[in-house]
């Protein structure tokens, strides 16, 4: 028996100079940042205030830190795509192989969906939610820290598989029978099915947490027609992540069987089915589609109507449309593939209900518009990535409404038309999204404002380049032009795909810039400090505290008379005869930090390693490591820290803006 | 005047709304959402389920369910986890009134029902085992100790969890967060009798007809 499993020097590609630069640039930004940390002696702070934090805001921080990493690893992954196909025409064959251009794009779908959009979305959820609710935590702060946690483990390992072995072959959807061991021997495919289910554990504690906090736990008076859209939009989010997240869940552990353990669920041998494998990961797949654009959808409405200085047109019909969606998105599954040849009743279903699931969508799209209607806009940065949504999505949404049609999909289906339509669609919607919330909610979580000048230029960058990268992917697709290709013969396409590659050039500029907005602003921050914590003139309660926020939210839970909560207050406080109240402080129980996510996360790391390369004691020391954390989590007495009234007083001594509140 | 007249006579902001009445106590909270966890679970179980459904007639050659699965060994294990939902039900009764006695004794006897239940589930796995039909032999064999394994697995997991309680009373008492977690302890035992009910009807019922 070998000690080590299937591990072993040959595991780490040598002979391959451009994986091993990769790795080298990896490796020394990691030592890079590790060692300055540790010169300058943070770890102490560190761990105190950061690794070990169940703060909600802290966790939503470091949610994006993650994202912002995965994006731009997700991004290298991109511009080698691009570059391969601008020049592997004809004789051409580019500069990389097959195996690794298949192993870059399944990656960079798996990073940029699970690593660079959940963590996003599901960091600023983290950071907002409960400062909107009116509230001091999320309803379970320690599993909050595991969640997060366990996506790292997950990025972690995705990101081993740079260095040590391979990461799948299959594109990041992972269909069988190719992501089977008889086609997929080596361990690509297992690093992907660990990775997410660890991440995917993780992402369903959020959708429970979530789910518990917004219905149970809202500031008095705050009746869930009073909440703010972004609350609503999270809640429909995690309502599918709680529904959707098992199937996935489930759906890995059966490949996964099928992989270890020689079952048959979808291998082609002892009468497995290929197509339950795809049904079923698109019963997952399609929601969560929508749980990245709903909260998505919910950052433009508390952008418009904050920065149209109007309360959201049709508060009522959004949060329908919002539920509509929510419940929509279950039945539309199927339009994921067409081809696999259901009765055209089956198809034409399918096909209806995706065209249905428009409407909702369209009244959203309206409502946008006619809160700006009549207002006075001011076009900040999260402003300009709304507009530019909202042009955008539109055209990705009727792309969308095209491909519903079961016999025209029958001819755009695996073409470069489709890969054009969902990054139409999910860079249009969700990553203009998480940028508009990244610009507007940034001086909530920091005290300072992000540099507009860099920021603008980044937006039209990023809309320009975004244009120019997949407008000609659309034309290749009625073309011909299938997705993952590694090399091709048809020459007319060249010019297209030369198009391409100068708009992620463009897009590249894009994320420079912004690089360089967060650099500046952090430079610039005494002159972008916002002192009042409300830099936008905001309507909801995230904006009656200060920025940052105190680690207890609010010192006395406001009390909610309607929506627009903040805005209301701040109108009644204009009006002659009231005052300000002169606070009493109470002591406030606040949630203790708690290494068990953090320690747990290790532990998950060290067992999906394990498992990956067959190293069967390495698995079982690994569970039983987390078994023994979760054992001291449960066992411990204390769990919550008292923060004396003096200590709340000082802090509003010292911030008197707050107090005239 | 009548009863309809007197209650639109309430002002509206009279009556705040259950949503509107602030954050819920750590109970309501903590049971809440454990509930949300355990839909989550059914939801898991409901894609073994389908994929069951699909793979039954999966049998590639080999051995169908009806020419499998004994009943009357079913039979007892389902008695088991029926009764020890009983008994659970028994000791959250004792947690509630804080007899330390109640407790211990509700304890063991669920957890000696559900190892029953364990211990019969992994003789019929042995059984059919010995004769071939394991679960690479075919879909439907793969589909069936999945879903029932999964179960199982459940089961399994309950009875740590219930072993740790123990620990947890005789060491800390039955302080706030140790009762909190009894009540959902309890709702994760009764929620695999309810699975295990769908289970038993789809696999061991419909399995064996004609």
């Amino acid at each position: 028996m070998n000690l080590l499993g299937k591990l072993s020097w040959s595991a780490v590609p040598f002979d391959q100079p451009i994986v091993m630069f990769a790795t080298a640039l990896m490796a020394l930004a990691v030592a890079f940042v590790l060692g300055w940390v540790t010169r300058q002696g943070y770890w102490p702070y560190l761990w105190r205030e950061w690794l070990t934090s169940v703060d909600h805001k802290r966790i939503g921080v470091m949610y994006c830190v993650l994202a912002l990493i995965m994006l731009l690893r997700g991004f290298t992954d991109a511009i080698m795509m691009r570059a391969q196909q601008a020049v592997a025409a004809g004789d051409a064959q580019g500069y990389l192989p097959p195996e690794h251009f298949d192993q870059v794009f399944s990656a960079h779908g798996t990073i940029m969906i699970f690593f660079m959009a959940m963590p996003f979305v599901i960091g600023l959820m983290n950071f907002v939610v409960p400062l909107q609710l009116g509230v001091r935590d999320m309803a379970f702060p320690t599993l909050n820290s595991v969640a997060l946690w366990l996506t790292a483990s997950g990025i972690l390992l995705t990101n081993i598989s740079l260095a040590v072995g391979e990461f799948a072959k299959t594109g990041w959807v992972a269909y069988p029978p190719l992501s089977e061991l008889q086609f997929s021997p080596g361990v690509g495919v297992d690093y992907y099915l660990w990775s997410l289910q660890i991440s995917g554990v993780g992402t369903l504690m959020t959708g429970i947490n979530f789910v518990t906090t917004i219905l149970k736990m809202r500031a008095p008076g705050m009746g869930y027609m009073r909440m703010p859209v972004f609350c609503w939009t999270a809640l429909a989010s995690n309502l599918l992540i709680v529904a959707a997240f098992p199937v996935l869940t489930a759906t890995f552990a059966m490949l996964l069987l099928d992989r270890y353990l020689g079952f048959h669920f979808f291998s082609v041998a002892g009468q497995g089915n290929p197509m339950m494998y795809i049904n079923l990961f698109w019963v997952w797949g399609h929601p969560e589609v929508y749980i990245l654009i709903l909260p998505a959808f919910g950052i433009f409405s508390e952008v418009i109507a904050t920065f149209s200085g109007k309360p959201l047109f049709g508060y009522r019909s959004m949060v329908a449309a919002t539920m509509v969606i929510c419940v929509l998105s279950f039945l539309v599954w199927l339009h994921h593939f067409f081809t696999m040849g259901a009765s055209a009743d089956v198809n034409g279903f399918f096909g209806v209900m995706t065209m249905i699931i428009a409407v909702p969508t369209g009244v959203k799209v309206f409502n946008w518009l006619f809160t700006m209607y009549g207002g006075r806009i001011r076009f900040t940065v999260p402003v300009l990535w709304s507009i530019g949504f909202m042009v955008t999505f539109v055209i990705g949404g009727m792309t969308g409404v095209l491909m519903a049609v079961p016999p025209a999909d029958f001819q755009l289906h695996n073409s470069l038309f489709l890969v054009a339509h969902f990054h139409n669609v999910i860079i249009g919607g969700v990553v203009f999204g998480v940028m508009a919330g990244y610009n507007y909610w940034f001086p909530k979580a920091f005290g300072f404002r992000l540099d507009e000048r860099w920021g603008r230029a980044s937006f039209w960058c990023w809309l320009v380049g975004f244009y120019l990268a997949f407008m000609p992917l659309y034309v290749l697709g009625l073309m011909g032009m299938t997705r993952r290709m590694q090399h091709y013969d048809n020459l007319a396409w060249q010019p297209w795909l030369l198009l391409a590659a100068v708009g992620v050039a463009v897009i590249l500029a894009g994320i420079v810039c912004q690089v360089i907005q967060l650099a500046v602003s952090i430079r610039d921050r005494q002159q972008l400090r916002d002192a009042t914590g409300d830099p936008w003139n905001g309507r909801t309660l995230e904006w009656s505290t200060s920025s940052p926020p105190p680690a207890w939210n609010f010192a006395v839970l406001p009390t909610v008379t309607a929506i627009d909560a903040f805005w209301n207050s701040k109108s009644a406080l204009a009006k002659p005869g009231t005052s300000a109240q002169k606070l009493e402080y109470e002591p406030i129980e606040m949630p203790m930090n708690s290494a068990t996510g953090f320690v747990t996360a290790f532990f998950a790391v060290v067992t999906g390693f394990a498992l990956i390369w067959h190293i069967w004691w390495m698995a079982g020391l690994g569970v039983f490591g987390a078994f023994l954390t979760m054992l001291a989590f449960a066992f411990r007495d204390r769990e919550e820290v008292e923060i004396p009234a003096s200590r709340i007083a000082q802090f509003y001594r010292a911030r008197p803006a707050e107090i005239a509140r | 005047m009548s009863i309809a007249v007197s209650i639109d006579e309430i002002h509206r902001d009279a009556l705040p709304g259950v949503s509107e009445a602030g954050p819920a106590a750590k109970r309501i909270v903590v049971g809440y959402g454990f509930w949300i966890f355990l839909l989550s679970d059914i939801v898991m179980f409901s894609a073994l389920f389908a994929s069951y459904a699909v793979l039954v007639h999966a049998t590639a050659g080999g051995p169908t369910g009806g020419q499998l699965f004994n009943q009357v060994s079913v039979a007892i294990e389902t008695a088991c986890l029926l009764a020890s939902s009983y008994t659970c039900g028994l000791m959250s009764l004792a947690v509630r009134s804080r007899r330390y006695v109640g407790v211990y004794s509700g304890a063991v006897v669920t957890f000696a029902l559900g190892a029953a239940f364990l211990a019969l589930e992994l003789r019929e796995f042995a059984g059919m085992i010995a004769i071939g039909a394991t679960p690479q032999r075919e879909a439907f064999l793969s589909a069936f100790f999945t879903l029932v394994g999964c179960h199982g697995l459940h089961v399994a997991g309950g009875l740590i969890w219930l072993a740790v309680m123990m620990a947890q009373v005789a060491v800390k008492g039955l302080r706030a967060n140790v009762e909190r977690r009894f009540l959902c302890f309890s709702l994760f035992w009764h929620a695999l009798d309810i699975i295990w009910v769908a289970l038993f009807t789809v696999v061991y019922l419909m399995g064996v007809r004609p």
